[in-house]
């Protein structure tokens, strides 16, 4: 990690995001760096939009708040429509095509993966998705260690529910490396 | 990365319980309300770990009683709100001021007026804080700008408000209070806490002795009988009308907050030296500020920092100290212009001061910021 590192997951109400985001930036702050996490979400519990961004640096933070973020996760049309171009140059977006059925081309990084369905799917429980989206985005960015962040996952998760985020949260990380080696699902 | 030791994520709202029971709080009485939600749950779930009291009331009025009542009774206590429920609370406030009963009391600003917007931030309550209840009367009111200083300011509130007998209020906002950061949390036997002095038993006591800037105070049920009321009261706490007694008590009042400025009123500043512009911040605003001056000063730009962490009494002198040896002031903050008017009384027009506002449940960027400091100086 060398700098600022700015992240932001956006969505629906109770898809988990600012859960997430907490679990990342306690990966950070586990392996020593600074970290600010804050959250904007409307006054529905479930359903309304929900924004929950992350700031890692090497010194202190002062704005709190994302400006030009190096990734976005939009799991929901109206925050693909909201936050799906505001990002750096050579950023990367990462798209639930569950819910965001039309992608476009923006020349920058995208990379569409149904995540919530295969959340579904291959683990039975759409309710991780969240944990699936972690697993992507730290395999794509390298923001912590990959066991420092299924140690923070595992710290977070209900008790009983340690097997099945585990496996989310690697078959995130196999999606990463996957997307890699096939530029094409970089648009 | 590396170098932070034995940090922690805390939410602001977090610390702030963190800092309390730290202070040693005992007694929380409230009505939830975002978003100072989480200091009602998590004192819900702490007080009763270390042996304190938490009560849910059934509306803010009542809550301020309990936590009078509580601290009559000897307890450390605390509330939270935000706004809507501050506005409730006043009354009770009013009451606490007068008969000068210890208490904390935070309010984790919302947009308003009224419920306004429940999730977005503001800085709104500035002016609420120093007048929100009637009267002349004096104020301590802590505003954090980050997760740490809100666990610092918390048990700098308890003690003030131990030592003082006196309420005292802490500012946070809807950014600082939900925001994480990882933090260092001292270790218990590097604070200082202090407990409110208590009568010696056997000994004639007087809760408000004229002869004391504060008077020990006796909780309910140790033997002491004496008067407590929000009349304006004798040395005894009886009810007159005496006008002598009325100008003692009230200056009284308010000397005891005056003669303790240096311990209360918390600044921080950077980048003075040769500043022709100033921008003055305080809460989470103060953070955009940080960066865009350190941005300016990038830019070679003379650009200075000063923050209060301190919003009542406000830093009058500290202000107006610097304000002729600088050209403009700049007061960014989240609502239209509450400490902006005091910049300008403490300035009294030796330099220009200048508003940046929103009020919109936005966070003043520091680019607006940098744009307006480019705009000004």
């Amino acid at each position: 990690m060398n700098g600022r590192s700015e992240i932001r997951l956006s969505g629906s109400g109770g898809q988990g995001l600012i859960l997430a985001a907490i679990i990342l930036a306690e990966a950070v702050a586990d392996e020593g760096g600074y970290v600010v996490q804050t959250q904007s979400y409307g006054p529905e519990a479930r359903g309304g939009a929900s924004k929950a961004e992350v700031i890692t640096d090497v010194e202190e933070i002062s704005y709190p708040k994302v400006g030009s973020p190096d990734f976005v996760l939009t799991m929901s049309e109206n925050s693909y429509l909201k936050y799906g171009s505001d990002y750096k140059e050579d950023g990367i977006l990462l798209v639930d095509t569950t819910f965001v059925k039309n992608v476009v081309s923006n020349g920058k990084n995208v990379v569409a993966l149904p995540i919530t369905r295969y959340a579904k799917e291959e683990l039975g429980r759409d309710t991780v998705a969240n944990i699936i989206a972690l697993g992507i985005l730290n395999g794509l960015a390298n923001i912590v260690i990959h066991d420092t962040l299924k140690k923070a996952v595992l710290s977070r998760c209900p008790s009983g529910s340690e097997e099945i985020n585990t496996k989310a949260l690697e078959l995130g990380l196999s999606l990463a490396k996957e997307t890699r080696s096939t530029a094409s699902r970089l648009a | 990365m590396g170098q932070i030791e034995k940090t922690r994520l805390f939410q602001g709202n977090e610390a702030c319980v963190a800092g309390a029971i730290a202070a040693g709080a005992n007694f929380y009485a409230g009505y939830p309300i975002t978003p100072s939600t989480e200091i009602a749950e998590l004192a819900a779930r702490k007080l009763p770990e270390t042996g304190g009291k938490f009560i849910q009331m059934e509306d803010e009025i009542g809550s301020m009683a309990a936590v009078i009542g509580a601290s009559i009774g000897g307890a450390k206590s605390f509330t939270a709100t935000s706004g809507p429920g501050f506005s409730l609370k006043q009354e009770n406030i009013g009451y606490a001021m007068m008969a000068e009963i210890p208490c904390v009391i935070v309010n984790v600003q919302r947009l308003g007026p009224s419920t306004g917007i429940a999730t977005a931030p503001a800085q709104g309550d500035i002016m609420q804080a120093r007048w929100g209840t009637h009267g002349d009367h004096p104020v301590i009111a802590f505003a954090p700008s980050s997760v740490r200083e809100t666990f610092d300011l918390t048990v700098k509130a308890f003690n003030l408000s131990e030592k003082l007998r006196q309420p005292v209020f802490i500012l946070l906002d809807e950014i600082v209070g939900h925001m994480r950061e990882n933090i260092h949390i001292p270790h218990q036997d590097e604070l200082e806490i202090i407990n409110r002095e208590k009568p010696l038993p056997d000994q004639p006591y007087k809760p408000y002795d004229e002869e004391k800037e504060v008077s020990p105070l006796a909780s309910f049920g140790e033997g002491f009988s004496y008067n407590i009321t929000g009349l304006v009261h004798d040395e005894y706490g009886f009810p007159t009308t005496d006008s002598e007694k009325t100008k003692k008590l009230l200056s009284r009042l308010q000397r005891k907050i005056d003669n303790h400025l240096e311990e209360i009123i918390l600044t921080e500043e950077f980048g003075m030296d040769d500043a022709s512009l100033v921008v003055v911040s305080y809460g989470c605003t103060a953070r955009s500020v940080r960066q865009a001056v350190k941005m300016a000063r990038k830019n070679g730009l003379p650009v200075g920092f000063f923050r209060t962490a301190t919003i009542w009494p406000f830093p009058y002198e500290k202000i107006s100290a610097f304000a002729d040896k600088t050209k403009t002031l700049l007061v960014p903050e989240m609502n239209m212009g509450q400490i902006f008017g005091e910049v300008e009384r403490a300035v009294h027009g030796q330099a220009r001061v200048v508003g940046l506002n929103r009020f919109d449940g936005e966070m003043i960027t520091p680019d607006e910021i940098l744009q307006k400091i480019l705009e000004v100086i």
